[in-house]
């Protein structure tokens, strides 16, 4: 389990370490001077070379890499240059939307999608399977924007439930913040409700033929039992495999539905920090939303090894 | 199931085929040019003259259609192609090579998957600045990495069969073993994978020229006609219930199709697809 | 400057920012009723929606509008102030006198003037302001206004004198622009997260992505002004997300709405008020006179034929904007109608072509800024030209590399932008500007008017330089840029016309 732990620790890093050299590099050739956008087209020549002084772009590329890189490793994430806040500052504030957003999303999509599976799987080729599976096919199909635009209108401007975006911040207390946050996880929850009931229906079926179950039934181990005792346990693998892969579909998906809703999650930041290019911004973002990717695949390789009753050496 | 053939399998089929028909008509016909601006006969309503109504240049809603649907599958095809093309044999090599290769492989793969694919196509667009080829170049991207993971597990499970054992044990090459049996045996997987790409890509290529990314002015694509379609609903919402309809149409057929392709290929391949 | 440079994610630049439909306007094509304003608002508290958050709030350092649009009056004062009408009034200063020479201002200074942070007023906080703004460390995004500034001396704590080292007609407006707010010694290096002004409203919050709140001062020297207790600003670029929260009553008062053609759906609804006012800009479709073909002007004559300017105006601002003949707003003393000069006409387009040597047509780029009007507008013209046989390749961009590219490295065929600054034609002055235009005989003229005095004497120069690069085509001139805001009946006291980047929110009440 150590050596396991290990070698995946040490992967993670190389990735990590790769991500940031391909986002550095890319970021160094990015059209556009970020002193010039911010002091506009009537600045002076001075004026400008002040400020990329002040910006440090004056300094030879790996002095800048290696500058950008120590201060991540050592949490100094740097100072944007168009917010003059530091970053990790702008992240965290960023972070406390979006990550509650997609935590949000992944509770409501599981919440719906394991037991319509489950169903879907116990009725199999009746009204109730087809009915699921066609919820999961549609669900996949629609674009996600499309939907949350409708969820306003319904719920927001019809009905008048929800505001139709935007974020009160967590200071305005719990109950505001989180409703709304409602509306952008069901949106972005949709489709990976739709595919998670898919894959817990397959994952559902599959164990229902093994032999260890028949062996359960046989021994008279009623229905309800042997689906939670054996089914669901084992059910469970490939389930949070999938959740975990679907998770930087997920964080993409967060991008957009900030965008629906007006949110100030991690992806709104970053947009406006390409166009602003506030460069600094743009890479501390790139390396969080990788690291986190990268982090819950790692847990969930973890657990996998921890869920998985059969011996080691199949991941 | 039986009785009825695979139903999921005919709708899937029929409606990939009604829109490529739509977007292979729309190459020597279509109501009207799909670019042809005429201001004073904007956000109508559907007629008999326009039958899916004007946009608010007073262009052909159909027309476009039918050429946004040519242009979805184009963005879609070359994406997965270009995934196929370097993904497969990455997924071999890593498969039949092992070591070296097989972990330089899975680190790329890695590091693709570790960037939200709409956060490459941000990057990606933000570098070469919006366009189809840049919108192919990025979801091309995702698909490597796709395929390159779905090739491999799938050679890997083949590999492990008795008669490929035996053709390796028989002294064969390893790039004999791996073109004359492995390839072979894991072309359903690829096939039932790139259908599902396909959807992926079409779907992508929305999300992209919604934001503004991908497909550009004056080709018509149905992501761009949404994002034209957003602030016109008053007057019109059949501007943004066409397109809207079209992508999910698109992306069901596929999707659907994909499914049954797997049925009839193979049940077991299912577990090793990497969808979306 | 010519034009406001984008501060944060101008619209189309927050790429995901178009990514949500106009589900109100969808709402009233479904009959569903919107919802009253009774959503129990005090009617104390005003909430402004604007299209872009602003990077920082300090107005001395950085150029984008969105500063001026939050902080402008509310939060910082400048020595004089810009009214809702474009005329100076006193501001932090309550008079001045001009030297006879126009080369020594003497300002006097308010009393009982405190900052938000409880320090004092006086001049020695002018005379840091103004040398922090001219000094060489500056990062001033209009730091050429200081540049005639020779001296500035403070006799007493309530005068200032400052000496110039050059005349400058505009000296006065450019110190009533936010550009010039005075700020203290105190707290100018920490007013970009935390603005310390001397205005009726101070910094509250900031929710960063999400709104800035001011909270009215309680030590502001009029005790009647202001008359809100809270405002609000909420960023959203979206055009779509703007209608919707409008119709939500999230804001209640959009003073520059995103899309124009949201009007017609908000002025039908009894609780909104819908006003179109003026800007300084004018928007053209700007030629690399610089550049073959466009160095030849039966070229740029053919495109001003070949371009159908209302249906540029229809499509790209739904009918919004009035048409221009020149580089010149209509509002202004001096203006000219020269729409006529060159009707919509691509037979004469052609033929001019043709005879300028390009028979089978020209073809160029065009690069389009993220405005809407840009967007659009670009594809109708696009569309346009091809039916004289100038055949443009579409070029979208963001604003870095269409500064970059366009403005800066002057590697372009065709664009189109609007020229925000007033009275700004002394551009086509500049043999080095963007679109690279130089004559003769526009050049005596502006000689001329630098030295003219006389208004009527000034208008009719003014007049003569319109015809000029009118009839040079320097570009295409399309149509002047409407400020459309709307906001919620019974709010009272907010600018109509847009003569500087502000939300001057400091006379603004609910009925």
């Amino acid at each position: 389990m150590i050596g396991f732990l290990a070698r995946r620790l040490l992967g993670l890093g190389l990735t990590l370490w790769l991500a940031s050299l391909v986002v550095f590099v890319v970021l160094e050739v990015l059209p556009g001077d970020p002193a010039l956008l911010m002091l506009g087209v009537d600045a002076r020549p001075d004026t400008l070379a002040a400020l990329r002084a002040q910006m440090g772009l004056d300094q030879p590329v790996p002095v800048r890499y290696l500058g950008w890189i120590g201060g991540l490793l050592s949490g100094d994430m740097g100072i944007s240059h168009t917010y003059a806040v530091p970053v990790a500052d702008l992240v965290r504030d960023r972070l406390a939307v979006t990550a509650p957003l997609a935590g949000l999303a992944i509770l409501l999509s599981t919440a719906v999608a394991l037991p319509l599976g489950v169903l879907a799987a116990s009725r199999r080729g009746r009204v109730a399977d087809y009915g699921v599976m066609a919820f999961s096919q549609l669900g996949v199909a629609i674009p996600n924007f499309w939907f949350g635009i409708l969820l306003v209108l319904w719920l927001s401007i019809g009905l008048g439930w929800f505001e139709a975006g935007g974020f009160p911040g967590w200071s305005e207390g719990l109950g505001p913040a989180l409703k709304s946050l409602i509306l952008p996880a069901v949106t972005l929850g949709l489709t990976e409700a739709a595919i998670l009931a898919r894959i817990t229906r397959a994952a559902v079926l599959d164990t229902l033929g093994e032999d260890y179950v028949r062996t359960a039934r046989a021994k008279g181990l009623g229905a309800g039992a042997v689906m939670r005792r054996h089914v669901l346990r084992n059910a469970l693998i490939p389930i949070t495999t999938i959740v975990g892969l679907q998770f930087a579909f997920l964080l993409g998906g967060a991008i957009v539905v900030e965008n629906v809703f007006f949110l100030p999650g991690l992806g709104r930041l970053l947009f406006q920090a390409i166009s602003q290019r506030d460069l600094i911004v743009v890479k501390d973002v790139v390396m969080v939303l990788a690291a986190l990717v990268v982090a819950v695949n790692l847990i969930v390789d973890i657990l996998y090894a921890a869920i998985d009753p059969r011996p080691k050496g199949m991941a | 199931m039986s009785r009825f053939g695979h139903p999921g399998l005919l709708i899937g089929g029929t409606l990939t085929l009604l829109i490529a028909a739509m977007a292979l008509l729309s190459l020597v016909w279509t109501p009207y040019p799909p670019d042809a601006i005429r201001i004073a006969a904007r956000l109508q309503p559907p007629t008999w003259a326009h039958w899916l109504g004007t946009d608010h240049f007073g262009r052909d809603m159909l027309s476009m259609i039918m050429v946004g649907a040519r242009n979805s599958i184009s963005v879609g095809a070359v994406a997965v192609g270009l995934g196929m093309a370097v993904g497969v044999p990455l997924g071999l090599a890593a498969a039949t090579l092992g070591g070296w290769t097989d972990e330089a492989v899975g680190r790329l793969t890695d590091l693709t998957f570790a960037f939200p694919a709409i956060l490459s196509a941000i990057l990606i667009t933000a570098l070469l600045g919006p366009g189809a080829v840049n919108a192919i170049v990025a979801i091309g991207i995702l698909n490597i990495a796709v395929f390159a993971r779905v090739t491999r597990a799938a050679a890997l499970h083949v590999m492990a069969r008795p008669f490929v054992r035996a053709a390796a044990a028989l002294g064969r090459g390893p790039l004999s073993v791996t073109l004359v049996h492995v390839l072979p045996n894991v072309a359903g997987a690829l096939v039932v994978q790139a259908t599902i790409s396909f959807a992926v890509a079409i779907l992508a290529e929305a999300g992209l020229s919604y934001l503004g990314l991908g497909i550009q002015p004056p080709a018509p694509s149905w992501g761009k006609m949404l994002n034209e379609a957003q602030t016109f609903m008053a007057p019109r919402p059949t501007l943004a219930i066409f397109p809207g309809a079209a992508i999910a149409l698109a992306v069901l057929g596929l999707n659907l199709l994909g499914d049954g392709l797997r049925d009839l290929l193979d049940p077991r391949i299912g577990k090793v697809s990497a969808k979306r | 400057m010519i034009f406001r440079p984008p501060s944060l994610a101008p619209q189309s630049l927050a790429l995901g920012a178009r990514l949500s439909l106009a589900v109100g306007a969808l709402l009233l094509a479904l009959g569903v009723p919107a919802p009253t304003g009774a959503s129990a608002q005090a009617r104390d508290r005003l909430v402004i929606g604007m299209h872009l958050e602003p990077p920082h709030l300090d107005p001395t350092a950085g150029a984008a509008a969105a500063i001026d649009e939050v902080t402008y009056a509310n939060l910082f004062e400048s020595l004089t102030r810009i009214d809702a009408r474009g005329e100076v009034i006193p501001g932090l200063a309550e008079s001045w006198q001009v030297s006879p020479d126009g080369l020594t201002y003497t300002f006097k200074l308010r009393a009982n003037v405190r900052y938000h942070d409880g320090t004092g007023f006086d001049a020695a906080d002018v005379k840091f302001a103004l040398d922090r703004a001219r000094g060489p460390d500056s990062v001033n995004a209009q730091k050429a206004y200081f540049a005639a500034i020779a001296s500035v001396e403070t006799p007493d704590p309530l005068t200032v004198i400052v000496g110039l080292s050059r005349p400058d007609g505009q000296f006065l407006f450019n110190m009533g622009s936010n550009d010039a707010a005075i700020v203290a010694p105190e707290s100018a290096a920490t007013n970009k997260q935390k603005p310390i002004g001397t205005g009726p409203f101070k910094f509250d919050r900031w929710v960063s992505g999400d709104r800035v709140v001011l909270a009215r001062n309680p030590d502001f020297r009029d005790p009647t002004v202001p008359k809100l207790r809270e405002v609000v600003f909420r960023f959203i670029s979206d055009p779509a997300a703007q209608l919707n929260a409008m119709r939500s009553g999230d804001v209640d008062a959009f003073p520059n709405i995103g899309a124009t053609e949201t009007l017609p759906v908000l002025e039908a609804d009894k609780n909104f008020v819908v006003t179109v006012g003026t800007t300084e800009g004018e928007t053209v479709l700007a030629l690399n006179n610089a550049r073959k073909p466009f160095d030849d002007v039966r070229v740029r004559r053919a495109l001003a034929f070949a371009v159908n300017r209302q249906d540029v105006i229809d499509g790209a601002m739904f009918g919004y904007g009035t048409p221009i003949g020149s580089h010149f707003a209509p509002h202004r003393a001096g203006y000219v109608d020269l729409t006529g000069m060159y009707p919509h006409d691509p037979a004469k387009a052609r033929a001019l072509l043709a005879e300028a040597g390009y028979p089978n047509g020209i073809d160029a780029v065009i690069k389009l800024p993220p405005p809407i009007y840009a967007r659009r507008g670009g594809e109708i013209i696009a569309a346009q030209l091809a039916e004289v046989g100038v055949r443009l390749r579409i070029e979208p961009m963001e604003w870095a590399p269409w500064l970059e590219q366009v403005f800066k490295g002057r590697d372009f065929d065709m664009t189109i932008i609007s020229h925000v600054e007033p009275l700004d034609i002394d551009i086509y002055n500049r043999p080095d500007y963007y679109f690279g235009y130089h004559g003769d005989r526009f050049a005596a003229v502006m000689d001329k008017l630098s030295r003219a005095i006389e208004p009527d004497a000034r208008a009719a120069l003014y007049g003569d330089a319109q015809r000029i690069i009118a009839e040079d085509s320097v570009n295409v001139f399309l149509f002047q840029l409407p400020k459309a805001g709307v906001h919620r009946a019974g709010l009272t006291g907010l600018w109509e016309n847009s003569p500087v980047p502000a939300n001057d929110v400091t006379a603004v009440s609910w009925k």
